[in-house]
């Protein structure tokens, strides 16, 4: 953490209210999200013991097992699931653009421009917290090795039919999250922390009503006070008046309500069902609430210029797996192969890397703490002298002098890099300090093809500059062979033609 | 051996201990769990104390008005022993299986069945049981046989006095290696388990190994890797990995070493200190004051205090409530309002500008100078951002 981000902690907690750490919004935030809040059954490893999902805010649809222990109703609970959560997956599945893409040709090696589809939109799913994302890994991973009556007739308990294709997706949207900076699946913790600090610790603000409260304070009261509230306030029943986010439940819940109303639903009273419903909806209401008063405030944030071009990524990788569902490949497999892992891997890296670089660029407060780090410097331009190459053809390199107060981690020699108007970057290499607090910058790009530099390439005296240490378009490593040629080290080619078998299924397990 | 009478807590400390528990207040048995915990922080006397003592503090902190939301469910509670159980059952054949197929020396032949004996651990009273579990180690040990421990109990010095903990089993190998093994119900999924979950089980795996390698019985030598039993991936079959324990154990070990001796921290008490939950909350409040606490945000999810001290820590402004990380950070600047200070210029000799508005090294605290940049800086960028 940047002591910039702490000073603005300190700031919180002495005011009393959440100071900003962003000044642009720094994620992509869809018109119409799908919002997901699951809860789990305390103990059971993926026995969902309800749900809340939609697009309207105002019309949740409640998903409720009765009885999370009965194989019969979680099935049936998966089945209305994918009913809720496939059509919004798949809506953006055929609007397309056509995108030129080069790629190697297999047999000559050569480049060659190719026409691609790109979804237009990537449908966006939103849950409460970390935990919810984990949650949203598991039950990806719980259904899509499943087997349907169609794909297997002698199963004994087959999957409704849509389940594995609802797996399949859940997973690769849970894998998509590990990715810095992407947004099909967002957090709303997560992101609301990126762009707020509280006066409470990191570990706090994983608390969904606890971090909103620090945030949405109102007059006459401390955000402590509030999100103390959100901690701990209970009825006269005991049970918390801000449910947790999810998936686990209060253990008091469980014990004075839950419990009870399970076991007369066992003891098949009428209206047991309906009551655990009611219990259910009421934990899950006050989380549905805060999640979309979380997206109400990241909404009001200006989006930060690089945002779409981040969406972009997500779009090819929805369409991507659009594409890999289309063409009949298998579920993904339960452990990726040494080439597979290396390429996520890699690419995560080059994705943090990009992420750091355009937050920056994209906000002052941002690129403040990279300032702060020595990584950038900005400053007012007071002197350009006018220089070229000695080449047989002379180009321009001009010598910008900017006054700071910044202590870039600056020698001599090192490459820096400059966002123009444009967009693009401009390279130029530090020569050295004439005085203190003065900085001496060789441009060496970016002013065009010709002997005079074009308009509005090099900056004049008097205007504010910022120049980074940081590459602002970072590339990834060198690239990886195909999994076919795996070196030994690392396990060898996988087997072609290796599927992963769906879970035993055992009398007492929970599939 | 450790039970020799030196080491016991003396009687005089026996007393001091029960009297700030409160007269009639049974002492609540410390489990490895919140050993491990305390392992976690070392520096807090309070909690040291406390639980050296035996205090609940779960109605401590009730007493003082700050509950702790600690709860189990009872949905996880019967899923957990319903799988301890299962793992344990057909008189620990499959339990045994694990443990050989995971830690026993290559070539060792595996358990037939009916070559697995389980003792009777039963006795009267802690003491009674801890006695039995050494003689059945002993036993054990010198029979060269599979003998799985149900529940044994054990026994370790901690500040000054004696805990008595209870892991899930511990089995002794033909060679003589005693492995500890811990049940969870946490599932292990495609081979891999939640790393949180398993730092901790290894933690507490790690304490009772510790006690057992205090018992120092001959020919037996205690495993450094412990068996974890969990659920596999969606189901309730137990599957088995060893886990190495050698850093935990010295970590262990060295935080268990430093633990402040409760000698001291009782005798730095004033008169007349008690933690009785019937006592009124300000006296209470005060007794609990009077001990130094080392708080930071870790201890919400370990500690029943914790809610209280975080209370505190806040309204002192102590930066630790804003995470150890942070205070790493800031250097000796200990309190928001000293933070805030710095920040404005005000503690240390106000920022000299030369007339190019150069700022120039200030003579003070770095920390301080570092933090009036940072706060420039950020002044700076949310006024460019239009944003107070």
């Amino acid at each position: 953490m940047s002591l910039v981000t702490t000073l603005a902690r300190i700031e919180a907690a002495a005011t009393g209210r959440a100071r900003p750490v962003a000044t642009a919004r720094h994620r992509h935030l869809a018109e119409r999200p799908l919002v997901l809040v699951p809860l789990t059954t305390a103990g059971e490893v993926g026995a969902p013991l309800g749900a809340m999902v939609g697009t309207d805010r105002d019309a949740p649809r409640l998903l409720v097992v009765p009885q999370p222990r009965d194989r019969t109703l979680r099935s049936a609970f998966l089945a209305e699931l994918a009913d809720a959560v496939l059509p919004h997956l798949e809506a953006a599945q055929d609007e397309v653009e056509l995108v030129e893409r080069s790629e190697t040709d297999p047999e000559t090696g050569r480049k060659a421009k190719v026409e691609v589809e790109l979804c237009a939109d990537a449908p966006q799913l939103v849950v409460p917290s970390a935990a919810g994302v984990a949650y949203v890994r598991l039950l990806g991973r719980s259904m899509r090795f499943r087997r349907t009556a169609e794909e297997d007739p002698r199963a004994a308990h087959p999957a409704p039919p849509r389940l594995p294709l609802l797996g399949r997706w859940l997973t690769h949207y849970g894998e998509r999250a590990r990715v810095p900076g992407s947004s099909l699946l967002l957090a709303v913790t997560e992101v609301l922390g990126r762009h707020w600090a509280t006066g409470q610790s990191r570990l706090e603000d994983q608390h969904l009503g606890a971090l909103l409260a620090w945030i949405t304070a109102g007059e006459g009261e401390s955000g402590a006070e509030a999100a103390l509230r959100a901690e701990l306030a209970r009825d006269r029943d005991g049970l918390l008046l801000t449910p947790p986010a999810g998936p686990a439940t209060d253990p008091a819940f469980d014990n004075r309500r839950l419990a009870p109303a399970v076991a007369r639903y066992d003891a098949g009273l009428p209206g047991a069902e309906a009551e655990i419903r009611e219990l259910v909806a009421s934990q899950l209401r006050p989380t549905w609430d805060a999640v979309w008063q979380g997206l109400d405030l990241l909404r009001a944030l200006p989006p930060g210029a690089h945002v779409a071009d981040r969406w972009k990524r997500d779009r090819w990788s929805y369409t991507a797996h659009r594409d890999r569902v289309r063409g009949g490949e298998p579920p993904q497999p339960r452990r990726d192969d040494a080439v597979t892992a290396a390429r996520k891997l890699a690419a995560r890296e080059t994705a943090q890397a990009e992420l750091a670089a355009q937050e920056a660029l994209d906000d002052p407060l941002v690129m403040a703490q990279r300032r702060m780090a020595g990584e950038a410097f900005e400053g007012e331009v007071v002197e350009v002298e006018m220089v070229y190459s000695s080449g047989k053809r002379p180009m321009p390199r001009p010598l910008v002098t900017v006054r700071t107060g910044d202590r870039p981690h600056l020698e001599g020699g090192e490459r820096l890099h400059r966002a123009l108007e444009s967009g693009k970057s401009q390279p130029g290499v530090f020569t050295e300090s004439p005085a203190p607090g003065l900085l001496t910058v060789r441009l060496t790009g970016g002013m065009g093809r010709g002997r005079e530099p074009e308009a509005g390439s090099v900056p004049e005296a008097g205007e504010t500059v910022c120049w980074t240490l940081f590459e602002h378009a970072p590339r990834g490593g060198p690239d990886l062979p195909d999994p076919e040629e795996t070196p030994w080290t690392h396990g060898g080619p996988p087997d072609p033609d290796a599927l992963d078998a769906p879970d035993p299924v055992t009398p007492e397990d929970l599939l | 051996m450790s039970h020799n009478s030196d080491s016991q807590p003396t009687t005089a400390l026996r007393r001091r201990l029960a009297e700030l528990r409160g007269a009639d207040v049974a002492p609540r048995p410390m489990d490895a769990r919140a050993l491990a915990a305390l392992a976690a922080n070392p520096g807090c006397r309070r909690r040291a104390l406390l639980d050296g003592a035996g205090v609940d503090k779960g109605a401590l902190a009730q007493a003082l008005g700050s509950p702790a939301p600690f709860g189990q469910s009872q949905f996880a509670f019967v899923r957990g022993h319903a799988f301890e159980a299962r793992a344990k059952g057909d008189g620990g054949a499959e339990l045994m299986r694990l443990v050989h197929s995971r830690t026993a020396a290559a070539g060792a032949p595996a358990p037939e069945s009916g070559e697995v004996s389980v003792p009777d651990l039963s006795a009267p009273g802690p003491e009674g049981r801890a006695e039995r579990t050494r003689q059945a180690l002993e036993r054990a040990t010198a029979d060269g046989g599979w003998t799985l421990l149900d529940h044994p109990m054990v026994r370790l010095e901690v500040a000054g006095s004696f805990v008595h903990l209870e892991p899930d089993a511990v089995a002794v190998h033909p060679d003589g290696r005693w492995t500890v093994v811990e049940i969870k119900s946490f599932p292990v999924l495609d081979g891999s388990a939640d790393p949180a979950k398993v730092g901790a089980a290894a933690r507490q795996a790690a304490v009772y190994a510790l006690a057992l390698k205090a018992l120092g019985v001959p020919g037996g030598r205690v495993d450094d890797r412990a068996l974890l039993v969990c659920p596999k991936d969606f189901s309730n079959l137990p599957t088995a990995e060893a886990v190495d324990l050698r850093r935990q154990i010295a970590t262990t070990r060295r935080q268990l070493a430093r633990l402040t001796r409760l000698e001291e921290i009782a005798a730095a008490l004033p008169e007349g200190a008690t933690f009785d939950p019937a006592r009124p909350p300000a006296e209470l409040a005060g007794s609990v004051e009077s001990v130094p606490a080392a708080y930071a945000p870790q201890c919400l999810s370990t500690c029943e205090l914790a809610f209280h001290c975080r209370g505190r820590a806040r309204s002192g402004g102590a930066v630790e409530a804003l995470g150890r990380e942070v205070r790493g950070e800031l250097g000796g600047l200990a309190t928001v309002e000293a933070v805030l200070a710095a920040a404005r210029g005000e503690a240390c000799d106000t920022a000299e500008r030369s007339p190019d508005h150069f700022p120039k090294e200030p003579a003070g605290d770095p920390a301080a100078a570092a933090l009036r940049r940072a706060a420039r800086l950020r002044a700076e960028a949310l006024s460019a951002a239009g944003r107070p």
